[in-house]
């Protein structure tokens, strides 16, 4: 745990002085922004007209979501496919470190970072909850946000293990960036065409369902939360066995 | 502390070491030298637990590389040919980092003291990224240095130093080898004779020799060619060095400087002395000449080719 903790330090620190991650937050934060402000705009003009209709955060969350699938590739490409260019992974591969504890080091860093950017966001709803009376939803908003730190770590996982497949880092960026859309859209399209358990099982596997029409509206089932966890897992695990079998190469 | 026995690597279709069987004792600073491709980094790759190895076993002390994996790398100091830096990062925070990755407490304190022992601590808060080369390769002794291990591996430490720093560099080497066992890799021999105890010549994927430098070297040439400079002209002194009781193989070179052998461990060095001040020449230089190790590999290569093989 503690081998964990160093390396997901150094790795939270490292997106400090990164200009990718600088420009990942930005990205993220900027488009959150005008979406809240437009929002606000959208909700005082029909304030009058939307019988009973409170502004919540899901139009926010989604989004956070939403680019997440292009922002996560930017920060995860890089953790250990250039520790593999640059000669260091021989040297995290001879301290006392399982390969593990390297992979979820890795992992946990870029989640930290996702989680800052995400408190940034947080102003909003305080804003929001000022300005609506008697305030808005706030289960729904921890739903929304539980959703979206889900999703992230779910990305990140997947992110650093397919990281760790590659040595060169525009590879694993755009292997990445495919899973992602692959996940977050592409498998919707044959669930709705096919038929029987075929269909269900990759209505299973689609990402955005699992978001959108559950915890982003405040729906907190266990089939979702097992289909992240188990994300999760598979990317760590995926990483674990690439950073193992380096060993043997 | 290091104990290896029939070690052997293939990377696929190829075998990068065979068979290799060796040990080092605390306190011992063994080389291993070889041309590139060798096995040598093979060798300390398996040793520091960074690869498995195809066959045979390796402890490093008292632990199996592949089963005790994580106590072997506790009590290792490895640094690799390529040094391994994070180049964003200071060299205080880098140092400390490892520190932490070994669960050394005070890390930061443990991390200016290895700075101060390579003699970098004036650049303590420097990037790694602007540091020189050989200021890279204290960093990475440093690092290796770290938690002040056991076993040292050394891979090709000295390389791409100027020479001060080559001299300090074997300096800290062996200082450090007085209470701890080193194995660093070389290509040069003049390197493995000032620092290493007992030296380990690899080809192609085997040990060929094994012994120290200074045996090493007599056993394999038998005899011991000196250069010989004398001021102003040198017509006559072949003939006269020629007829001292041991010389063989005189030869005049087009340099003024004449060359002579004898066997090794009968050195007639003074009475060529004497007979060339004799003589009425200035004697200006007398230089035994050592093999190059590109000659003992030639030696021990035929040596192989002929059956006879040394080790």
């Amino acid at each position: 745990m503690r081998n964990i903790w160093t390396i997901a330090k150094r790795e939270y620190d490292h997106y400090f002085i990164s200009p990718i991650a600088y420009v990942v937050a930005f990205m993220i934060l900027l488009t959150i922004g005008i979406i809240f402000a437009i929002n606000i705009y959208f909700f005082m003009q029909n304030a009058f007209q939307s019988f009973g209709q409170t502004p919540d955060m899901s139009s926010l969350t989604g989004a956070f979501a939403f680019l997440l699938v292009l922002s996560v590739p930017a920060l995860t490409m890089r953790l250990i496919s250039d520790e593999a260019r640059m000669g260091t992974l021989e040297l995290l591969l001879t301290a006392p470190l399982r390969d593990f504890e390297l992979v979820a080091g890795k992992w946990l860093g870029a989640f930290l970072f996702i989680l800052t950017i995400l408190a940034v966001t947080l102003v909003y709803p305080i804003i929001l909850n000022s300005l609506v009376d008697p305030g808005i939803d706030q289960q729904l908003m921890m739903s929304s946000y539980l959703g979206v730190i889900l999703v992230a770590a779910a990305f990140l996982a997947l992110g650093v293990g397919i990281s760790a497949l590659f040595t060169n880092q525009v590879a694993a960026f755009f292997v990445t960036l495919s899973a992602f859309v692959f996940l977050w859209w592409l498998i919707g399209f044959p669930a709705s065409v096919l038929q029987g358990s075929a269909s269900e099982v990759l209505q299973y596997l689609d990402m955005k369902t699992h978001f959108y029409n559950a915890l982003n509206v405040g729906n907190i089932k266990l089939a979702d939360l097992v289909y992240f966890v188990s994300l999760i897992a598979l990317g760590l695990f995926i990483g674990t066995t690439a950073v193992e079998t380096r060993r043997w190469r | 502390m290091i104990q290896v026995n029939g070690l052997t690597k293939d990377y696929g279709a190829r075998r990068a070491i065979a068979n290799l069987t060796f040990d080092a004792e605390q306190g011992e600073i063994v080389g291993f030298l070889g041309p590139n491709g060798a096995g040598k980094t093979t060798t300390m790759r398996i040793l520091t637990g960074y690869m498995p190895p195809t066959e045979g076993t390796a402890t490093v002390a008292g632990y199996d590389v592949v089963e005790e994996s994580l106590e072997v790398r506790k009590r290792v100091g490895y640094l690799p040919e390529t040094v391994p830096l994070y180049t964003d990062m200071t060299a205080l925070d880098y140092l400390k980092f490892m520190a932490d990755l070994r669960h050394i407490p005070n890390s930061r304190e443990r991390a200016y003291e290895t700075l101060e022992r390579v003699n970098l601590s004036d650049r303590a808060d420097g990037y790694i990224g602007n540091f020189s080369k050989g200021m890279r390769q204290r960093m990475g002794l440093a690092q290796a240095l770290i938690h002040r291990p056991e076993v040292l591996i050394l891979d090709e430490p000295t390389i791409g130093l100027d020479p001060a720093q080559v001299v300090e560099m074997r300096s800290v080497i062996r200082e450090i080898g007085k209470d701890r066992t080193v194995l660093l890799s070389t290509h040069i021999l003049p390197e493995a004779q000032q620092i290493c105890d007992r030296v380990l010549i690899i080809n192609k994927g085997s040990i060929v020799a094994e012994d120290t430098p200074e045996n090493l070297q007599s056993r394999l040439v038998g005899s011991q060619r000196v250069v010989l400079r004398v001021r102003g002209d040198s017509d006559g002194l072949t003939a006269r060095i020629a007829k001292i009781k041991g010389v063989r193989d005189v030869e005049a070179k087009s340099d003024g400087s004449i060359e002579f052998e004898f066997a090794a461990g009968q050195d007639i060095r003074p009475q060529v002395a004497k007979a060339v001040i004799q003589g009425g020449y200035d004697l200006l230089e007398m230089r035994p000449i050592g093999l190059s190790l590109e000659e003992i590999f030639l030696e021990l290569t035929r040596d192989n080719a002929s059956g006879k093989k040394s080790s």
